[in-house]
């Protein structure tokens, strides 16, 4: 109207626009410039050439549509390549994990891996299996669920139903900082124990540890699914007349139990892979020991972590860690999945 | 600036399923056409394919032909953007953004088409919101958040971000029905100061709302749920709602269904 | 009372009522023995939750007073960690200055990368797409570390080699890209992988956010004539920022206290190199992970002195976290 802008509108709603291949021709042409590049400078490293093509990308992408049509749409273009760009570079390292994990893995898992322990086999030499150290996976996991699940629980339900007041505030706070502890001082912190008593390693002092790391995660999970349940049934039910410690028990706990497990073994999945306080408190050990509370014990990430560490470039060392690593991803992963399952399972019908 | 609306053979779908077909009608630049008819008619989405908002939904899809002025909108190289910058709109329920201040706001859009001084800043601001009868209200808080606003201040703060771009059309879906009677009337009376500058579609639920307001009126049915919605007929509002020529617009204004 | 009156009284009132509300009365104020227990057994685990906090820091504050008592060097500034000499001399400096560099590095390459990648899932991805790839983003969360750093030990260090020499040509007259020829298990190396780990946790919180932005800013964003980045700027990312920094603190504190990733990786001394591409150096966890084998009680109770320092590090960045997203929240909107 009346007052003269500097006003970038353009006369008509046509815009020139870059047709909908350009990105493809330009992908391709600076993955080809790229290889080019590596090829007659001599670079040897993929990820050069690869970094190469993807500033080739977002250079030239930018410059052909700030070309063609204008500043705001090569920024918005610019913006999409980086987003792309972005999501390769972190699918490559990601996708390298997972197929190196798999290829190298399967190579020596078998039966007789998964059956059998390191006890005569040195730590150069081929053969053996991490039969004792799934055994000491499961103990220690199974203990730290046993004690962190029931406390977890019962303080998420503190927190949800009974929680006022600086208690239930200071509680929340500290479940926070809990969940920010690292491994390794938990397991500093059972080691202080030990020392004080000069006891020595044993598989059940790793599950204290990774019970600390466990509990904060149940807690949260389950304060999550607790909020979920609607108040309508918890005051339908104190209506009745019930009292509010079987109201919980029987109303509230079983709406919310789908979730909660779930939130539990995800927590199990979280310390079935932890290495660092299990390395300070059960110490690892080639021998089958199925007792927990004596004597030094295997578990699986530490099996992988001194199969790496202890064989000096040894190959058939390095086979059992991939494989060791491949049977805990795959455990891990199942756990995940099943606790996906249940929650979509068990999910809390809404009323439709 | 108000430019006129020409509307040939527009259907639109969501994926497979068709929601409105093979519409036809003009807008008049400098008028209030208001569309009315019952819910899921496909009033919303046809109002949503006149500044391309309709393909922003997963599996959104037109046919057919918007001609603003002398150019189609659906043609082949027409830039949606530029599109939605010359056909404003406001939402059903009040949307600053929440991050914000007042002022920001209305001056999101400007910020976005070039760069301006200070000063032309401030007088569009100021302009803006005095034209949507917001400036009196919020002069003395415009680096305050836009969220702070009440229901129907923010829906003004929308029409003031809406018009700062000086569109060529206006469009309102149902913009009133998050509000209190009070605030109601302050945007029905804004609409009717707008009119001058711009050409104003809106949707309504609410029939006196239309009858007020709008210089014409549209109404919309649909055969059946599932069936796509479709233009009964389109005329003068007085005649719609004293003397309609269609049964089914009667029966509607009368109150005997919908 | 109320009872005995009305049964004295001549008219009969209706019997079952003053009994029904004693009984409301006692489920609210958990006079019954079951609510008693029950009350007890809950906030008795939220009490054990606070014991075992003050006890972890109790504790680790006691051994580690045990030790640097008889440090002989000054615990924070000595570039040493020899425990079992006499005198014993060590300190954090080294480990101090190899955590922060390296979860520095690692937030550099992590927090742009995810916060792309969570915008990439929500608003560019084909919706085919989108899912399954989240669905595999939040599976790679659970990796256990230690398979990274196996990864990182076995697969990545050769491949960075070329990428450092190529540093090094370019960028070595600046020092911090110096390159003397060694292996690649450097500070460089060890912040590349850490951000490959914490990318995963980063990326599912920042895209849950930018997920829960209403759907209505980014309509009225568009429907000002934005392009597809303007409307992320106007409307997705001042919504998300404070969930974008929270994220990003967790996945700060994993990178402080990551022990087994780093372990496997770096090649450590008690050196602090300008070149980040040098091996050597170390952190906190990395330290109490490779001395611990070797290390007698004394030199345990120094290496717990030295995670007590972890600890702190971490609490005072899940507090910041907190008090950012506690002040971020008034201005968020988010109920608007």
């Amino acid at each position: 109207m009346s007052t003269v802008l500097t006003d970038k509108r353009p006369t008509t709603l046509r815009g020139a626009s870059l047709p909908k291949w350009s990105p493809w021709v330009i992908a391709a042409g600076s993955v080809a410039v790229a290889v080019g590049i590596g090829l007659g400078a001599g670079l040897d490293s993929r990820i050069q050439w690869g970094l190469i093509a993807a500033i080739l990308y977002v250079l030239g992408t930018y410059a052909i549509a700030s070309m063609v049509e204008g500043k705001r749409q090569a920024k918005d273009r610019i913006a999409t390549s980086l987003v792309w760009v972005a999501f390769l570079l972190a699918v490559v390292p990601l996708a390298s994990l997972v197929w190196a994990t798999v290829e190298r893995g399967v190579k020596v898992l078998d039966v007789y891996f998964l059956t059998h322990s390191m006890g005569v086999v040195g730590d150069r030499e081929p053969g053996g299996g991490i039969y004792h150290a799934i055994i000491g996976t499961l103990e220690q996991v199974g203990l730290a669920t046993l004690i962190a699940a029931p406390i977890g629980v019962l303080t998420a339900i503190y927190l949800v139903e009974y929680g006022r007041g600086n208690l239930a505030r200071a509680v929340t706070f500290f479940v926070d900082v809990m969940t920010g502890i690292p491994s390794i001082v938990a397991g500093l912190f059972i080691l202080s124990i030990m020392l004080i008593f000069e006891m020595q390693p044993f598989g059940f002092a790793g599950s204290l540890a990774l019970a600390i790391l466990m509990m904060p995660v149940v807690v949260r999970s389950t304060e999550e699914m607790l909020k979920l349940v609607p108040n309508e049934l918890r005051e339908a039910s104190l209506a009745l007349g019930v009292p509010k410690w079987r109201t919980i028990l029987k109303i509230v706990l079983p709406t919310a139990i789908g979730g909660i497990t779930t939130g539990i073994m995800l927590a199990i999945a979280r310390i079935a892979g932890e290495t660092a306080p299990v390395l300070l408190l059960v110490f690892g050990n080639p021998f089958i020991n199925n007792n927990p509370f004596e004597g030094a014990q295997a578990s699986l990430p530490l099996y992988i972590y001194q199969q790496y560490s202890q064989s000096a470039g040894a190959e058939p060392a390095y086979d059992r860690a991939w494989a060791a690593s491949l049977t805990l991803i795959a455990f891990v992963m199942i756990l995940n999945l099943l606790a996906r399952g249940i929650a979509r399972w068990k999910a809390p019908k809404t009323g439709r | 600036m108000a430019k006129r609306i020409d509307v040939s053979g527009l259907s639109a779908y969501y994926g497979s399923f068709r929601a409105i077909e093979d519409i036809s009608m003009t807008v008049e630049p400098r008028s209030v056409t208001a569309f009315i008819g019952p819910s899921g008619c496909g009033k919303s989405t046809f109002l949503r394919t006149l500044n391309r908002m309709h393909e922003v939904t997963p599996g959104g899809r037109v046919e057919g032909k918007v001609m603003l002025d002398d150019e189609n909108l659906y043609a082949a190289g027409i830039d949606p953007v530029s599109v939605r910058r010359e056909v404003g709109m406001v939402f059903q329920r009040p949307n600053p953004f929440p991050t914000m201040s007042v002022y920001d706001n209305v001056a999101a859009g400007l910020k976005l088409l070039g760069s301006y001084k200070k000063s032309q800043l401030d007088d569009i601001v100021e302009k803006s919101l005095r034209g949507a009868n917001l400036w009196n209200e919020v002069k003395d808080r415009l680096n305050k958040p836009g969220s702070g606003l009440s229901g129907g201040q923010q829906q003004r703060l929308c029409i003031a971000r809406a018009i700062a771009v000086e569109p060529n059309v206006l469009l309102m879906d149902e913009p009133c029905s998050a509000l209190d009677p009070i605030s109601t009337l302050a945007i029905e009376d804004l609409i009717g100061e707008l009119k001058e500058r711009f050409t104003i579609v809106i949707v309504t639920h609410n029939m006196q709302q239309a009858a007020r307001v709008s210089d014409r009126t549209a109404f919309f049915n649909l055969a059946a749920v599932g069936q796509p919605g479709k233009l009964i007929e389109i005329d003068d509002t007085e005649r719609i709602f004293s003397n309609p020529s269609v049964q089914a617009t009667e029966d509607y204004i009368s109150g005997r269904f919908g | 009372m109320d009872i005995t009156t009305q049964k004295n009284t001549a008219t009969p009132p209706p019997a079952p009522q003053p009994t029904e509300a004693e009984r409301k009365r006692a489920a609210r104020g958990a006079t019954r023995p079951g609510d008693r227990i029950f009350l007890g057994l809950s906030r008795g685990s939220g009490i054990l939750l606070l014991a075992i906090m003050a006890a972890i820091a109790g504790f680790l504050t006691y051994r580690a007073v045990l030790a640097i008592s008889k440090d002989e060097g000054n615990f924070l500034t000595t570039f040493e960690w020899n425990t079992g000499t006499q005198p014993p001399v060590f300190g954090i400096a080294v480990l101090a200055y190899g955590t922060v560099i390296s979860s520095i590095i690692a937030m550099v390459i992590a927090v742009p990368i995810s916060v792309a990648i969570a915008l990439f899932l929500t608003h560019y991805a084909p919706r085919r797409l989108s899912g399954p790839i989240a669905y595999v983003i939040d599976l790679l969360a659970a990796v256990p570390s230690i398979v990274y750093g196996l990864w990182g030990a076995l697969i990545l260090v050769p491949q960075m080699e070329g990428l450092f020499g190529w540093l090094d040509d370019y960028f070595g007259w600046t020092g911090i890209f110096d390159w003397q020829g060694g292996p690649a298990r450097s500070m460089l190396t060890v912040g590349i992988l850490l951000a490959i780990m914490i990318l995963p946790i980063i990326t599912n919180v920042s895209r849950e956010v930018f997920r829960q932005v209403p759907q209505m800013h980014e309509e009225a964003a568009l429907a000002l004539g934005a392009t597809r980045w303007e409307v992320i700027r106007m409307a997705v990312l001042p919504f998300g920022r404070s969930g974008v920094i929270s994220a990003s603190m967790l996945g700060l504190g994993r990178a402080l206290g990551e022990t087994m990733a780093v372990a496997t990786v770096l090649s450590p001394d008690f050196l602090i190199h300008a070149s980040l591409l040098d091996p050597g150096g170390g952190t906190f966890a990395q330290n109490i992970a490779s001395k611990f084998g070797e290390a007698d009680t004394f030199g345990r109770d120094a290496l717990i002195a030295s995670g007590l320092v972890l600890f702190v590090i971490t609490l005072l960045v899940n507090g910041a976290a907190r008090m950012i997203i506690a002040r971020r929240k008034e201005y968020s909107g988010a109920n608007a």
